[in-house]
């Protein structure tokens, strides 16, 4: 296969995969290693480096909507962006230090949980919480447009929710994904911050997550220019596409189908991990 | 009071939207003009991602980076592009710092400043030199 060839691709696969991600909020780094590594062969290194690079792209351009139309919480992103940068730190140290054989073993676990998390219903009713003194303390509390006007929310639990902040910086330094599941399920059901705010919140925080680890990555020389060029532009343009067809279409179906596609994914990365195929 | 700092995050807001929106469209502009460099010149040379190889060592420092691009080497100039983007977080919360002190939220002055230096920590630390 030539450059030219190779680069039209892997484009082409990064843009259905930044368009599914966009459209079933599933985020399109977590399928990119996989296709990358399994499908086109490319080492696990370079498949991590590159799909980190274009989680930055996808979550800062996503992220300048949202903050724009205020449901983003920027004290509760900043605050939970010490745990999530003290992970993807610790998170890329890590990778350097373990096989790839371990990191597909991890990457297949993370996908089946993801699959799994983006399973399960919504709460359809926002449950209204009393205001805990930690996070009042912290002026985490805040308030978002809704449709009968500003609507007040309180937050809850914040140890906890620092704590799996944390892991999803870790797994996200780790395997070069947003960890945009995790996130949402810290803030979403440990710290009852209301969904809108918390998948907003989490695409906010996304960016800087990667970027604590995207300078370790680009040092040990993860990041390689001729593959990380088709994947960034091609998630980006993907993405935006999404988007705009997101108003529109009835992602049920979708989100079942990519799910189960995420699900065979994951099988097939634990499978090669333990096999040492890899 | 509470209606005044509403006022300022809503303007915070929309500064940092701009910011962002800026950074990941220069950065793909930056990596767009690189890959039309690099594909032209290689357009029918092969590669293999198969096997992890380092990077040569121009290619993961920034002043190796700037030394390639500005010789116009196509993936020098992609990966000028790269640490575009991966600066672009990082001057969102810069500027978070400002716009916190400028409510005159000392905490969140820390908290911000806090999240810079594990930035610059991981940026600097290993990708400088």
């Amino acid at each position: 296969m030539t450059i030219l060839e190779f680069s039209l691709l892997v484009w082409v696969g990064a843009v259905a995969a930044g368009f599914l991600g966009a459209l079933t909020g599933l985020g399109g780094g977590v399928v990119l290693v996989p296709m990358l590594t399994l499908l086109l062969g490319v080492d696990i290194r370079y498949a991590i480096g590159a799909s980190l690079v274009s989680v930055i792209a996808t979550s800062s351009g996503a992220a300048a909507a949202y903050v724009k139309e205020g449901f983003s919480n920027i004290r509760i992103g900043m605050f939970l962006e010490v745990a999530t940068t003290l992970g993807a730190l610790a998170g890329a140290t890590v990778a350097a230090r373990i096989s790839s054989g371990t990191i597909s073993i991890v990457f297949g676990l993370v996908l089946i949980g993801s699959a799994y998390l983006s399973r399960r219903p919504r709460p359809k009713n926002e449950r209204d919480v009393p205001p805990d003194p930690l996070a009042t303390r912290l002026r985490l509390n805040g308030s978002f447009p809704d449709a009968d006007g500003i609507r007040n929310y309180n937050v809850q639990h914040v140890p906890l929710g620092w704590t799996l902040m944390f892991g999803a910086g870790t797994l996200s330094g780790l395997l070069g994904i947003g960890s945009g599941a995790m996130k949402v399920l810290a803030m979403d059901q440990a710290m009852k911050i209301p969904f809108k705010v918390s998948t907003t919140t989490s695409n906010f925080m996304i960016g800087v997550t990667a970027a604590a680890s995207a300078g370790v990555y680009l040092a040990r020389g993860y990041i390689d220019p001729g593959l990380a060029m088709p994947v960034m532009l091609g998630v980006l343009t993907g993405s935006l596409l999404g988007t705009r067809v997101l108003v529109k279409a009835d992602t049920k179906w979708l989100r079942r189908v990519f799910s189960l596609v995420i699900v065979v994914l994951g099988i097939e990365m634990l499978y090669r991990g333990l096999s040492g195929r890899i | 009071m509470a209606s005044e700092r509403g006022w300022n995050d809503r303007r915070m807001d929309v500064v940092i939207s701009n910011l962002l929106r800026f950074g990941v469209l220069l950065s793909a502009f930056v990596v767009l003009f690189g890959a039309v460099l690099y594909l032209v010149g290689h357009d029918h040379s092969h590669t293999d991602y198969r096997v992890f190889r380092d990077e040569p060592l121009d290619l993961r420092s920034v002043g190796g980076i700037l030394r390639r691009a500005l010789a116009l080497d196509g993936r020098g100039i992609i990966q000028l592009g790269l640490l575009l983007l991966i600066a672009t977080p990082v001057a969102r919360v810069a500027f978070s710092i400002f716009g916190f002190a400028e409510e005159h939220d000392r905490m969140y002055v820390v908290v911000a400043s806090i999240v810079l230096l594990i930035l610059a920590y991981s940026l600097i630390g290993s990708v400088w030199l």
